[in-house]
């Protein structure tokens, strides 16, 4: 690797399509192409297939790890794939499209940093189109790139893509995405995907391995929104750190630097930050994603549970909440029903006030009448806590805009929420 | 052979991500205990740990399940670890689970005692009261490893639902549980093989000599080469052999594979995994008995 070359760090994607878009196949390429799959991996699925009586290696194989998967032909769960090339390294969520759809994308889509989702040239944007692209959106990702697959079975038509590609982008337009790539492709002959296709000479953007490979996943939070969920207090009982008392956390959004003036949340005690603590050494400063040790100036009282803030940014301290709800329990959501509510490391109770209204993701229509929240739907609700909670909005920050409701009986994750308001 | 260079970036992104992994088990659960084999993925674990809890100790013991049938090497470098950390050491035997009649020794020249050691898990679990066990599983080591949750909930039987496991989502962790109910966590779950030799390269963390090329006296059983050692029932056609091998996993001796290999440092081994076409799995055997041995083997409480 070159010295000189900026480090570019893992890339997180999640890839949307079903079965018939040929997403197993774009996946299988990938690893293939890139030399991902080891040889006794290729031996083993070649000889299910064979034993199956497939002609071609069933790639799906690869990824359908649980026995009742690969006897029912089916995606249970998202898989977690990983794959490198020379140039960066990749963490794959693949969803399955058949069954629970919203759950699934909505799972994998949580830690990703891109959407790849997949649209067939035979059909353009269709219903499921609109659902991926509502989702990725929803979930905030950074970039989304459209595969228009198949290809070779509209002949590799420029005339035909280009009207696609008006498709997609008044799709994004109405859903609010920012950062679209659409590129032609077949994943089935490789067009496009690592190698650039002869076919689709007319095209000049770049590959899909080539621009996953360069795109830059930027801290785009403004610098001042900087959030630190304690999660455990360090407290050496040993001679050499005998008064130190040290919170650890990972930070969220922007950066904290030793000196900076800051709150602790609920208590609103204002304190300076000492130093920022990793092994055996302090930093000049922590970075969104850096999981550090802060230690503060001041001898105050702090928990896990509380939030450490800039001063000069702080987030909404509230027991009121409007969030977009996607439920993932075969228990339809109940209205005044309590559950326990998870966000960044605290956990209170909560309720559920109102159903204010339901998404339909097929057609982004809100629907005021249904109050019916059941598995897979997505819906705009309003929770009462029994303890204040520090939030932000969902697109100003991941960990502080977003939350997961836990059924008190089973202990079951019921749903996963962001904070609209 | 050149040198190599790192991407240090995804490797401080995997390790901010497992230090959070280690804070939420200790914030979430009362008696957790990090399970040790000696291999690499424990120790690189261990190193987590410490970092994650700097300048506190660890504030958990390791717990190694003890098959009897262990590289000799792995004992002395368990003890001395625990010793440099002054972490707890809890030792469960599997001999004393057979002692107990709580399991039967397998027969025949593929015995082995790896499945037996989901018994001596799980009793040590109760015994212990533990509501933890942090594993080194990662997900790209095996199939059935890449269904698995950070945090995997197992159930008052010590059994893992695959069908029904909790979704997980941003870095939300649900660790709740009813009585008797227990959590593998598992920090490393997003590394891959390379990721923890990189790592270890990076770290400077000092590894047990099977990692590195030596001589061994070994035996080829069906394309894999396995360590010799006197408990080992060899078949007729089998023979002893002295070579310059290097272990790729560590595990109990009866189903540890062995590469033949030159390398003798860190660089050659990141080289050689770089290169290798062959899963780190393909020399367990193990994982060989059935295509879903893994699965199986997780649902009874396997780590």
């Amino acid at each position: 690797m070159n010295n000189t070359k900026p480090e570019i760090g893992l890339l997180r994607f999640t890839t949307a399509g079903s079965v018939d878009d040929g997403k197993s196949t774009l996946i299988g390429r990938l690893l293939y192409d890139s030399k991902s799959i080891f040889e006794d991996q290729l031996k083993s699925i070649t000889e299910t297939s064979k034993r199956r009586g497939n002609d071609e290696v069933d790639l799906s194989l690869l990824t359908d790890g649980l026995r009742a998967e690969r006897e029912q032909g089916i995606t249970i769960d998202v898989a977690y794939r990983y794959f490198s090339t020379p140039n960066r390294k990749f963490i794959i969520a693949d969803t399955p499209g058949h069954i629970q759809y919203t759950r699934n994308m909505v799972t994998g889509a949580s830690t990703a940093d891109v959407a790849v989702i997949l649209v067939d040239a035979r059909n353009g944007v269709i219903e499921q189109t609109i659902r991926h692209t509502f989702i990725a959106s929803l979930l905030n990702l950074k970039h989304i790139i459209f595969c228009v697959n198949k290809m070779d079975l509209i002949n590799f038509s420029q005339e035909k893509f280009l009207q696609i590609e008006t498709e997609i982008k008044l799709l994004a337009k109405k859903v609010g995405a920012n950062n679209i790539h659409i590129i032609p492709i077949s994943a089935k002959f490789g067009d496009n995907v690592v190698d650039k296709s002869n076919t689709l000479s007319w095209f000049e953007g770049e590959t899909l391995l080539q621009l996953l490979e360069t795109i830059r996943i930027a801290d785009d939070y403004s610098d001042k929104c900087a959030r630190f969920p304690v999660q455990y207090v360090i407290r050496p009982h040993d001679d050499k750190y005998h008064d130190y008392r040290g919170y650890a956390g990972r930070l969220s959004g922007g950066k904290m630097y030793p000196g900076e003036l800051v709150t602790i949340l609920p208590s609103m005690l204002v304190s300076r930050i000492k130093s920022i603590d990793v092994f055996e050494k302090s930093l000049p400063e922590a970075k969104s994603g850096d999981s550090v040790t802060i230690v503060l100036e001041d001898d105050i009282d702090v928990s896990r549970g509380n939030m450490i803030v800039p001063s000069e940014n702080i987030p909404q301290v509230t027991k009121d909440l409007e969030i977009m709800m996607c439920w993932f329990n075969e228990k339809p959501l109940m209205i005044r029903g309590k559950y326990v509510l998870r966000h960044s490391s605290s956990e209170v109770k909560c309720m559920v006030m109102a159903v204010n209204h339901k998404i339909n993701i097929n057609t982004l229509e809100p629907d005021y009448k249904d109050q019916n929240v059941k598995m897979n739907d997505i819906a705009n609700i309003t929770i009462k806590t029994t303890a204040p909670i520090f939030i932000d909005d969902y697109k100003k920050n991941q960990v502080s805009g977003s939350l997961i409701l836990v059924d008190e009986a089973t202990n079951e994750t019921v749903g996963a929420g962001m904070v609209v308001k | 052979m050149n040198n190599i260079k790192i991407d240090t970036r995804h490797l401080r992104q995997l390790e901010n991500e497992s230090i959070f992994i280690m804070r939420e088990i200790v914030a979430q659960f009362e008696r957790p205990a990090l399970l040790f084999s000696g291999g690499k993925d424990s120790i690189v674990l261990v190193h987590l740990a410490k970092k994650a809890f700097w300048p506190g100790k660890i504030p958990f013991p390791l717990l190694h399940i003890d098959t009897g049938h262990n590289f000799q090497e792995t004992l002395d470098y368990r003890d001395n670890l625990a010793k440099e950390l002054g972490c707890e050491l809890l030792i469960a035997y599997v001999q004393e689970s057979i002692d107990k009649g709580r399991c039967v020794e397998e027969k025949g020249v593929n015995a082995s005692r790896n499945k037996l050691q989901t018994v001596t898990l799980l009793d040590a679990i109760e015994e212990y009261k533990l509501d933890c066990a942090i594993g080194g599983g990662r997900r790209d080591e095996e199939k059935a490893r890449a269904k698995e949750r950070f945090f995997s909930h197992r159930d008052e039987f010590g059994q893992w639902d695959p069908k029904n496991q909790r979704p997980e989502l941003w870095n939300i962790f649900n660790g709740r549980k009813n009585m008797g109910e227990h959590f593998r966590v598992f920090p490393i779950s997003n590394w891959t093989e390379l990721d923890v030799w990189q790592y270890i390269m990076q770290e400077k963390i000092v590894m047990p000599n099977l990692y590195y090329t030596h001589h061994r006296k070994v035996f080829n059983r069906d394309g894999v080469w396995l360590a010799w050692a006197p408990f080992m029932q060899l078949k007729e056609t089998e023979e002893i052999v002295e070579l310059d091998v290097r272990c790729r996993t560590i595990g109990d001796i009866t189903c540890t594979g062995v590469t033949l290999s030159t390398a003798d440092n860190l660089n050659d081994i990141v080289s050689e995994i770089a290169a290798s076409r062959i899963t780190e799995r393909g020399g367990r055997s193990d994982d060989k008995r059935s295509e879903a041995a893994m699965e199986d083997r997780k649902k009874e409480g396997y780590f």
